[in-house]
């Protein structure tokens, strides 16, 4: 059992972490983090890096559907421009790995940016659609814009490239994607200690008392579309890096699904939640493929069924967690965790 | 928690302002929510808004606060025009306000509604944020610490500073959107409603808060309140609207004797108010 | 390329057969959004789901016409009904967005069950349309489209009239203006509710029907839901005479684009219209201007 922690200063107070516990499970993350390639396969480094670069992408549209409120439907396609920008300049003039991914973000935050100003006039769920329409917009641009986007055929990848150290296999990706994604998620989790942060809640919890306080919510608003998209455009750099081809049909508008039911059934605007949501969503299609691979005596054709199921079990996860628990996995994790604090005097 | 707090800096406090509402007029379609309605908050003064129900006295603390436009008329701060400055710009130059409908950030801790009450007074930008390293780490630093000082300990809310603000019982929820307010550092302070829905001991205790601010703090305070006792008791100067129009103004005495005033209370039949009437008159 | 006369008068005719079917499925979204204040975004899933409904029961079960189709509705409106029950009505009291994410996990959800019991392929619906191609002067309308516009409109013209006389409209109106006000005049309000998702999965299903005759069924043409969406937000959510108008005209819109810039550009067109109307007029052609109150 751990009593409340006295603390000294309104820095500890305000630290990342709390306690020492926190600081002691962070650490034990990190080396986990690092000792992880040692004993895993191909197949589970090819998964960490995915689960990784869906962390990035639903921390992203965590800032802005959970913490700002503006539901984003086209989050998948800002992941898409950042596919295509690294695709488009590794490709075109093989610059280094570090600038195209600078680049996917920043061309990514810069249409985030344009998709946003439509909050100049509307709100919520119009926003919402205008969005969806933004997505439907940028499908047709990768299509048929050929010279840049390769049209229907799409683009190859290069190896991605760090000090002449070559990255073609999820194990040295890792080595790329697992700083990144650390690093990203540190600084969202930061961006919600200053007024920054403080201010896109605000938004969300109740727009007008925003404005009393001085708030722009259009500039905010603006701002956290463009943090959004950063975030995606980045993790869409990851993932060319990780698959090699990029294609109008990579990022389907059923992706822009996915990432909302990351969001959601992690937990809408807490960064662990957004976490959980991502590896826990990720890690479905795999559980299905194993089950169905468990079947396969019983029922030979089970994985015929995969891609129906996984809809099925996507779309009843969004509306499961929804009406049960709402707020999310990180809603669970934290009623855990207060069991144990108070282990064993109260159960 | 035990958090040591520092007393050591002196406190920031804003001068007062004044603010002079004159012919005000406001328009719903065809309804004159307001009609050239004057009004004047005398630096460092409480003054009360007060009128029947539908009299006008929310639509013009919207329009103070900069939410309505106003047909005609204009707002002056400590002299200063302010009639065409947006809403938010208005929090900059020292208007502070509180809502009938308590408009708190209900996911958030008390601690965060109150801190960013100070939202516009502070510099740091994304960048900053990202990192929360030199100036972004040293400005909440300093923001917690006077917050913690001038608000937190001012209004005794130190045992609740971490619970969300959802979870807190009414009264208390008022009293966080005062501190809030007053973590904007304001000049002059607008309160709607204050103890609407209050019980007698809770009126009190924020009766006793807002004497607490004008002394400590020295600024402005208007207050719109249906709680006739408590407007008495602690306005220096009383307004009172009614059909959108002005019928009295002056001290809590001169009001109390005014023959308009007691028709137009009188006048609204079936309205809760009759019984603060009785306390008029 | 000169661009003939006939072709344009064909193009359009076509057009406004597709922006019927259009309008016909805004008009189970508008009923919808009216009594609930749901932005349903299934409503296209809801659409294919009763299209898929009426191939099973047509071309699997091999039921003659005047069976299918009546099973079809009562099977959509069964379905139309256990969504609200078991997804929207936990979350009425709940923000608007919820239930609109809920919404969006029922597309998944639909066009999942659709893939599992029927899979991917598409399909032909079984003819039961004339086959007779109809020219008007001298331009030539496809039977199944022309047949199709004049059901839609039967249909609609049948809805406008029922909704503007019948008790239930009435109360459809009043839930949809105030709830606590109806349910205290002893309007049953979940039941309008209820009633509300039922009777626009019918229609719903009606138009999937219809489309699927025209164009064939897959559990891809939730995508026509897209345009509809388009066509409720230019119209105004709430209103059944703006989806009737917005419906010919995207429909339209988008046949003339198809005709004559390419198919691709379709989706293009309406949804930058879309955005225009977004921006310029959010609350549609027709849709009421809520002003808001603090």
């Amino acid at each position: 059992m751990r009593i409340a922690t006295a603390k000294e200063s309104y820095a500890a107070d305000e630290g990342l972490f709390k306690t020492d516990t926190q600081r002691v499970w962070f650490g034990l993350l990190i080396a986990g983090l690092l000792v992880y390639p040692l004993g895993a396969s191909n197949y589970w480094m090819f998964l960490a890096v995915l689960v990784m670069i869906n962390i990035i992408s639903t921390t992203g549209l965590n800032v802005l559907t959970g913490y700002t409120g503006q539901v984003s439907l086209g989050h998948a396609a800002f992941m898409a421009v950042g596919a295509y920008t690294v695709a488009f300049f590794d490709g075109r003039f093989g610059t280094p790995v570090l600038l195209n991914l600078v680049l996917a973000g920043t061309v990514a935050a810069g249409i985030g940016y344009l998709v946003g100003l439509p909050s100049l006039r509307i709100k919520g769920l119009y926003l919402a659609i205008a969005t969806l329409a933004a997505a439907v917009i940028l499908g047709f641009i990768f299509l048929n814009w050929t010279p840049v986007t390769g049209g229907l055929r799409g683009l190859n990848v290069p190896t991605a490239r760090i000090l002449g150290i070559e990255m073609a296999t999820p194990d040295r990706l890792y080595w790329l994607v697992m700083p990144i994604c650390v690093v990203m998620v540190l600084a969202a989790k930061n961006l919600f200690r200053t007024r920054v942060g403080r201010a896109f809640i605000a938004i969300r919890d109740r727009d007008i008392s925003a404005e009393i306080i001085g708030i722009s919510l259009l500039r905010y608003k603006l701002m956290s579309f463009a943090i959004s998209s950063f975030y995606a455009g980045v993790a869409g750099g990851l993932w060319a890096y990780l698959f090699r081809v990029v294609t109008p049909e990579s990022f389907p508008a059923l992706a822009s699904i996915f990432f909302l039911a990351a969001v959601i059934v992690g937990g809408a605007g807490t960064i662990i939640g957004g976490i959980f949501g991502a590896i826990f969503m990720t890690m479905v299609p795999e559980y299905l493929k194993l089950v169905a691979t468990a079947l396969v005596p019983w029922f030979p054709d089970a994985s015929i069924y995969l891609a129906p199921v996984r809809n099925i079990i996507f779309g009843a996860l969004i509306v499961g967690f929804l009406i049960f628990e709402p707020m999310g996995l990180a809603e669970v994790w934290r009623r855990v965790r207060r069991f144990f604090a108070l282990w064993p005097f109260r159960t | 928690m035990a958090v040591s707090p520092s007393h050591s800096a002196a406190p920031v406090r804003p001068p007062a302002a004044a603010l002079d509402v004159d012919g005000l007029s406001l328009q719903f379609g065809g309804v004159k929510a307001l009609d050239g309605v004057s009004l004047n908050v005398a630096a460092g003064s409480i003054t009360a808004l007060i009128g029947p129900n539908g009299a006008g006295k929310t639509s013009a603390f919207n329009a103070i606060s900069g939410f309505y436009k106003p047909k005609t008329g204009t707002v002056k701060l400590d002299g200063e025009d302010i009639t065409h400055v947006p809403a938010r710009e208005r929090a900059k130059l020292g208007l502070a306000r509180t809502f009938q409908n308590i408009a708190l950030f209900r996911g958030m801790t008390v601690l965060d509604n109150i801190k960013l009450g100070r939202h516009a007074h502070l510099n740091t930008n994304v960048f900053d944020a990202f990192l929360y390293w030199g100036r972004a780490k040293r400005e909440e630093m300093e923001l917690r610490a006077e917050i913690e000082r001038d608000v937190i300990d001012f209004l005794e809310l130190d045992h609740i500073r971490n619970v969300p603000v959802a979870i807190l019982p009414y009264g208390l929820q008022k009293k966080v959107e005062l501190a809030r307010a007053l973590a904007m550092r304001p000049r002059i302070l607008m309160l709607d409603e204050p103890v609407a829905g209050m019980n007698r001991e809770e009126t009190e205790d924020m009766a006793r808060a807002i004497l607490d601010v004008r002394e400590e703090w020295g600024i402005s305070v208007l207050l719109v309140e249906h709680d006739m006792g408590m407007v008495m008791d602690i306005s220096d100067h009383v307004c009172v609207l009614n059909f959108g129009r002005r019928i009295a103004a002056g001290t809590p005495a001169e009001v109390r004797a005014n023959p308009d005033v007691i028709k137009a209370y009188l006048g609204s039949s079936g309205d809760p108010h009759k019984a603060a009437v009785e306390e008029v008159a | 390329m000169a661009v003939e006369f006939i072709d344009v008068v064909e193009t359009s005719l076509a057009g406004l057969g597709t922006g019927a079917l259009m309008a016909l499925t805004g008009v189970a979204f508008v009923i919808i959004y009216k009594a609930t204040k749901v932005i349903n975004l299934a409503i296209g899933e809801m659409l294919m789901i009763g299209a898929f409904v009426f191939y099973g029961f047509s071309a699997g079960l091999s039921l003659p016409i005047w069976a299918s189709v009546p099973l079809t509705l009562v099977v959509a409106a069964i379905i139309g009904g256990v969504i609200e029950r078991t997804m929207i009505r936990p979350l009425m009291k709940d923000n608007p967005v919820s239930v609109f994410m809920v919404t969006i996990g029922l597309t998944s959800i639909l066009i999942g069950v659709v893939e599992l019991i029927w899979s991917a392929e598409p399909r032909r619906l079984p003819e039961f349309l004339p086959s007779q191609p109809i020219i008007i002067a001298d331009a030539f309308i496809p039977s199944k489209t022309f047949y199709s516009f004049l059901i839609a409109a039967a249909v609609m013209a049948v809805l406008i009239t029922v909704f503007a006389f019948w008790r239930g409209g009435i109360a459809l109106r009043a839930t949809a203006t105030d709830r606590a006000a109806a349910s205290s005049v002893g309007i049953d309000v979940p039941g309008v509710f209820s009633f509300s998702w039922m009777l626009a999965a019918v229609v719903a299903a009606l138009a999937g029907i219809l489309v699927g005759s025209v164009g064939g069924i897959s559990s891809a043409m939730g995508l026509f839901g897209l345009s509809v969406f388009v066509v409720v937000i230019v119209g105004g959510l709430d209103s059944i005479a703006g989806a009737l108008v917005a419906g010919l005209f995207i429909g339209w819109l988008e046949a003339m684009v198809g005709r004559f810039l390419g198919g691709e550009f379709k989706l293009l067109a309406t949804f930058s219209i879309l955005l225009v109307v977004l921006v310029v007029r959010p609350y549609g052609l027709f849709g009421t201007h809520e002003i808001e109150r603090l």
